[in-house]
């Protein structure tokens, strides 16, 4: 099965993080993304800017709204995703757990929709 | 024993074996298409049928047998009529072709009812739903019992179960034993579901609802399932301990009268011998295994109360001292405000007194009524009267049984009369 893990993180603390410290995270995604390959599950997965550089757009009666900044402010933003295919959800818990991202903020794992 | 009597038992027997069989089909069809949903649906009519059925008829020499063959029948006839074919559906259809080619195979379903437990009691699934959806997938409860039973609305429950459900089927929650790693923490979450089931049921203590009377002997056999499946597993064999010693004194909580009867002032030939005896023997068999639990703590604590049978008194140095250890493990204030108690027997009310004044500043406690009823005794052995008194009307104003609010109003009469 297909699952998305989505990272959390309190982006005003990320920004709080010294240089050196977030140059010592890199390694540990570097490392997690390679497990990921070697075990033949990753499917993709980037990090993703800051919520300050989202727009978001809606369509309401006939008219588009383009708006500046994130959907929903919440006090953890969507940092970064990776879509891996495992055989169940106890595999995906794991991998989850294992993600850098998890230690510091939250890891949403998510089933894909399948169309069967 | 009238007729009447003989028919109600032969009912109750008869339906107990159709929960046990249905659950075990329910669970193998689920384990193999992950859809509890799909499998229930392909087993309902059949196990309607067996409900109806076996009181009258008696019950099969086959159970599992008689009942899948009913179902492939319900199961043919719908797909003839939606040309539709589910995978429960189909598999359904293949075990009764094994099951008829076969006669003698009927031992022969895997029992997968442990890993359909599991699945339930997985983390991935809303803690409060995982008690009612084990009653309803194993057991095959519908929801409006169940909801009666958790004292929910039925609309709600149901709501409830069946999102449990699709978040089964959707989400790759597996049907299997957890990693060993994983075991304790997954199987506590089975056994506190357990817990939950049995003591929704000994919360009724008059005994006046049969669906919640009957919630703590579904809870007991569930435990006895487990303990049977996963007899190395000492907290397995704990909660069992611990369930059988509370059903051992459920004919001693009250008088001939109605009246509720504390723990300390039962009359102890109204207790169970044979499940003391049972649960004495678990429990000392789970110890040998050498690695404690909450259960096994709580059930040695039952133990040591229900030694008052043989010495006349229950061994209060033992029980303040496991009470230590489950607060250790727990640091539950509800496990504080039952040490505070053994303290006062060993040390004297004010010695417990003192405990239970540590807690005072818990918020949890504001509301909860042992906290109140323990301090009101207490603080009435220590002579302190007028705030007794306070602290008996508080409990009181909090207790939802009727015996037990009449039972404190007398102790608060007493004190007033001194």
């Amino acid at each position: 099965m297909k699952y998305m893990l989505m990272i959390y993180n309190d982006e005003e603390k990320v920004r709080a993080i010294p240089k050196e410290d977030a140059n010592k995270m890199m390694p540990a995604y570097v490392a997690y993304t390679e497990a990921l390959k070697k075990a033949g599950i990753l499917l993709g997965g980037d990090r993703l800017q800051f919520s300050s550089n989202a727009t978001t757009v809606q369509i309401r009666d006939g008219k588009t709204k383009v708006l500046n900044g994130p959907y929903a402010e919440a006090k953890e933003q969507l940092g970064g995703y990776y879509l891996i295919d495992v055989p169940d959800m106890d595999s995906a818990l794991s991998w989850a757990s294992r993600c850098p991202g998890a230690s510091s903020g939250t890891i949403e794992v998510r089933p894909i929709w399948s169309m069967q | 024993m009238t007729a009447g009597q003989d028919d109600r038992l032969g009912h109750a027997a008869a339906e107990a074996v159709a929960r046990r069989s249905y659950g075990k089909l329910v669970a193998f069809l689920a384990a193999r298409t992950r859809d509890v949903a799909a499998a229930e649906d392909a087993l309902s009519d059949a196990f309607a049928a067996a409900l109806a059925d076996w009181p009258k008829q008696g019950i099969p020499r086959q159970p599992e047998a008689w009942l899948l063959a009913v179902a492939r029948r319900k199961a043919v006839d719908a797909m003839r009529r939606r040309r539709t074919s589910d995978a429960a559906a189909s598999e359904l259809r293949m075990m009764a072709e094994e099951m008829e080619s076969n006669l003698a195979s009927e031992a022969e379903i895997p029992d997968e009812r442990l890993a359909l437990m599991f699945a339930c009691a997985h983390p991935a699934i809303d803690p409060a739903i995982r008690a009612p959806l084990i009653l309803q997938t194993v057991l095959g409860f519908d929801a409006a019992t169940v909801a009666s039973a958790f004292l929910v609305a039925p609309s709600t429950m149901g709501q409830r179960l069946v999102r449990a459900k699709q978040k089964i089927a959707q989400a790759g929650i597996p049907f299997r034993l957890p990693e060993r790693a994983d075991l304790p923490e997954r199987l506590d979450a089975v056994l506190s579901a357990i817990y939950a089931t049995f003591t929704e049921g000994w919360s009724d203590p008059a005994g006046t609802e049969a669906r919640r009377r009957n919630l703590a002997e579904e809870g007991i056999w569930l435990g006895r399932l487990v303990a049977s499946l996963l007899p190395g597993e000492p907290e397995a064999l704990g909660l069992l301990a611990l369930m059988l010693y509370a059903e051992a004194r459920r004919q001693a909580r009250r008088d001939a009268h109605g009246a509720y009867v504390p723990l300390g002032e039962q009359d102890t030939g109204r207790w169970d011998t044979d499940l003391i005896a049972e649960a004495e023997a678990l429990l000392h068999a789970a110890s040998a295994m050498g690695a404690l639990g909450r259960y096994q703590l709580e059930a040695a604590i039952q133990s040591a109360h229900v030694v008052r049978r043989l010495t006349g008194r229950a061994d209060w140095h033992a029980i303040a001292r496991l009470y230590d250890a489950l607060f250790s493990l727990t640091q539950s204030p509800v496990v504080a405000i039952n040490r505070a108690v053994a303290i006062a027997e060993t040390d004297g009310p004010a010695a417990g007194l003192e405990q239970l004044d540590m807690l005072s500043q818990d918020p949890r406690l504001v509301d909860y009524q042992p906290y109140w009823a323990a301090r009101a005794d207490l603080l009435a052995h220590t002579g302190a009267n007028a705030e007794a008194d306070r602290a008996y009307e508080v409990a009181i104003g909090l207790e939802s049984d009727p015996a037990v609010r009449r039972f404190l109003e007398q102790r608060r009469t007493g004190i007033r009369g001194q």
